[in-house]
């Protein structure tokens, strides 16, 4: 653009912003020129062509100050509008700061039921964001690790929690019981869909397991007199104090027993704490698997299938572990949620919570333990704060993907902590690192 | 299982194999012996069927007709075109590394040697579970296969690149590295596939060492693919010259350089322009040697 000539610049300037009038005319000439209003009888239109030409010319103008700014500037001069610099220097900032970060983030975690300003909703908002950082440490397993993207992560999370509720009201089955018999029929359907899947590769690997997913939920919706279908479950048991006392009120209750005074607040500090083990579990399993030979299979996989089996590796079951360790998880996160809520229904359990799970691994940075607890905090809380900004809160989000994507496209921590050091300990840049199928 | 080969040293005997992708014989009735200890090198122009062989050997490929028998040192035998292709590698201990180099290019070196040694690491760590509920000894099998990695690292000249990532590599060390990493499989034969394409000359001279060394010490059979004929002729003790899928010559490299069929083959000349052609490749083999 700078080396044009002046009057085929002019002329090209003109066309764009030509361009630009009738695209912004369309779009906002009906999306904000005509409002319906409900009346009596029907709906009614009302034009508003004022705020939709006032949008149409910021658009033009903003495009216009572009032209004129940012699209004239010289060539390598694009530290004025991306700080790469700064970016890379947060990255390394980052990097030193999360050896600092990860035993303060645990002791914070540990801490947080008994802090001062700590009130009901936040340890509920608390005990939801842990649940996301368990299923997304879960996932990261499938796509981090093994690169196999899996958009129908859900399904095991309903597993699990299915497997709790029915087992519960069917047999009286405790939580505890419950807790790994989920986690083994969860990877046990891992397995069930890792099978069909092993000779995908890519986008169709993505298109089966989304499906998967929608196949899990569909039979769960109509399987009416098992399931509940769209009743749901109701009356799930509340777990227990490690089946030693109830968190009930009155004589035998976890109050009466250690002789303190009753709180309702006690059940949510338990419960706080289950989940917090139970990530913490999934965390420590994640990084001992990843030193292990199963976990280098995982990374190798990722990294090249044919070179994988060239090796001696069978790929089938390198595959259908990871799966099922994945999907393990998934069922201990479902297990916990039944016993949270007490209801379930398929509600929670759509494609919209497989691509958020997703998304807190992308954005995070695929493969990084600690950019998914940051993702977590980042997608649930923020979903949180800007609750007061309903109609806007999508719009933001979407926004901030795209920047993220746009400044850091490998997610948040992107970097990858090599399993085993002959020397000194240094990362491997996350642009190295292959995404694995279906990326 | 397979008959006893007629010479005892045999290491891999293919018989009449024959490849086809519908209507194309990529490989027709080719018959070839590898020996314990020998380095043979398999040439011939492009498209020629080469890797398609190694494909073949190496389980990518199900030959259509034919049998491939690999005999180990201790008298175990194989029929690969039987087994899967990981199992080649896992039983038969047949190792190969790849024309466009395939590594674990976000892991780095060491890892990708670990890796190599899956099998064994995997029924050392008791098949995961054993380590995760801290069952079994795991880290002195690690400690054994780290020793080993290291040892084919020194010789592949990769040590103190040891914690680089494979894809940071220079392209000369990402080809050592795939040959320790085929090595770290402890194989009885070893497949290359044009080891040292795209090499420049001091690469080129560090590779002929490192396969020297590889015949010498360990004594692996290696079968390669190469079009540089310096190492061709500079390494190996027999060739087999394929050309559309047929074999037209097998013999020590003496007897192939003054071959006239595989000189009109390699040039695409008239038989009686074989012989101007001759002398120009003897001064160039003749060159390569010095």
């Amino acid at each position: 653009m700078v080396l044009r000539a002046p009057q085929s610049a002019l002329r090209h300037l003109v066309t764009d912003l030509v361009t630009t009038t009738v695209v912004a005319l369309v779009i906002f000439g009906v999306m904000v020129g005509l409002r319906t209003e409900t009346i009596p009888g029907g709906l009614e239109l009302i034009p508003r062509w004022g705020s939709a030409l006032s949008i149409v010319a910021v658009v033009v103008l903003g495009r216009l100050v572009l032209h004129l700014t940012w699209w004239r500037r010289k060539p390598g001069a694009e530290a004025i509008w991306v700080p790469a610099g700064l970016v890379r220097g947060w990255a390394q900032t980052l990097g030193q700061a999360s050896k600092v970060a990860r035993p303060a983030l645990l002791v914070f975690a540990l801490t947080l039921p008994f802090l001062p300003f700590t009130d009901r909703y936040l340890l509920d908002l608390a005990i939801l964001v842990l649940t996301y950082v368990m299923l997304g440490w879960g996932l990261n397993i499938v796509v981090g690790l093994a690169g196999l993207l899996d958009l129908g992560y859900v399904a095991f999370y309903a597993v699990g929690a299915y497997s709790y509720a029915l087992l519960a009201q069917n047999f009286g089955w405790s939580f505890w019981l419950c807790l790994p018999v989920s986690g083994i029929l969860a990877s046990f359907w891992g397995i069930i869909l890792g099978f069909p899947v092993l000779r995908l590769r890519g986008d169709y690997l993505a298109i089966v397991t989304l499906a998967f997913g929608e196949i899990v939920r569909i039979v769960l919706l109509n399987w009416y007199w098992f399931t509940g279908g769209p009743d749901g479950l109701s009356g799930i048991p509340r777990p227990d104090f490690f089946g030693i006392v109830g968190f009930e009120r009155g004589p035998g209750g976890f109050a009466d027993t250690f002789g303190i005074e009753y709180s309702s607040l006690h059940r949510i500090v338990f419960l706080y704490f289950l989940i917090l083990a139970l990530a913490l579990l999934t965390n420590y399993v994640t990084m001992r698997l990843r030193r292990l030979p199963i976990g280098r299979a995982w990374e190798a996989l990722r990294e090249d299938e044919i070179a994988c089996r060239s090796l001696g590796l069978n790929t089938t079951t390198v595959k259908l572990s990871a799966f099922a360790t994945g999907a393990m998880f998934a069922g201990f996160a479902g297990a916990f949620f039944a016993t949270r809520q007490g209801f379930i229904s398929l509600e929670s359990f759509t494609f919209t919570e497989s691509a958020l799970v997703l998304a807190i691994v992308v954005l995070g940075g695929m493969g990084s333990q600690m950019g998914v607890v940051v993702a977590a905090v980042a997608l649930i809380g923020g979903f949180e704060v800007f609750r007061e900004f309903e109609q806007y809160r999508m719009l933001i989000f979407g926004l901030a993907m795209v920047l993220i994507m746009i400044w850091k496209p490998r997610g948040l921590i992107s970097g990858r902590v090599p399993s085993i050091f002959l020397g000194a300990r240094k990362a491997v840049s996350g642009d190295l690192a292959a995404q694995g199928e279906g990326h | 299982m397979a008959e006893a080969p007629s010479a005892a040293d045999v290491l891999l005997k293919v018989e009449h194999v024959t490849m086809r992708f519908g209507g194309l014989t990529a490989v027709d009735d080719l018959s070839f012996d590898v020996r314990h200890g020998d380095i043979t090198a398999l040439i011939g122009p492009n498209g020629a069927g080469k890797t398609t062989v190694f494909n073949c050997i190496t389980g990518f490929y199900k030959p259509t007709v034919g049998r491939i028998t690999m005999t180990q040192a201790s008298g175990k035998s194989y029929l690969l075109e039987r087994l899967a292709d990981f199992e080649v590698s896992r039983k038969a201990r047949v190792a190969r590394t790849f024309q466009n180099i395939r590594l674990f290019g976000g892991m780095t070196a060491l890892e990708n040697l670990l890796v190599a040694q899956h099998n064994h690491l995997l029924r050392a760590s008791g098949y995961t579970f054993g380590a995760v509920f801290g069952l079994v000894g795991y880290g002195r099998s690690e400690a054994a296969a780290v020793d080993r990695a290291r040892y084919w690292l020194s010789h592949a000249g990769l040590l103190e690149r040891a914690d680089d990532a494979a894809a940071d590599l220079p392209y000369g060390a990402q080809r050592r590295l795939e040959i320790a990493r085929a090595m770290c499989t402890n194989p009885q034969l070893l497949c290359l596939d044009e080891p040292a394409a795209g090499l420049n000359p001091r690469e080129s001279d560090e590779l002929n060492h490192l396969l020297l060394f590889i015949r010498k010490e360990r004594d692996v059979g290696i079968l390669l693919i190469e079009h540089d004929m310096s190492v061709v002729m500079g390494i190996s003790d027999h060739i087999v010259v394929l050309d559309y899928g047929r074999k037209i010559a097998d013999g020590p490299p003496d007897e192939i350089r003054n071959d006239p069929s595989v000189i009109a083959a390699y040039l695409g000349v008239e038989d009686e322009d074989v012989a101007a052609v001759e002398t120009q490749i003897e001064d160039i083999a003749g060159g390569a040697k010095a």
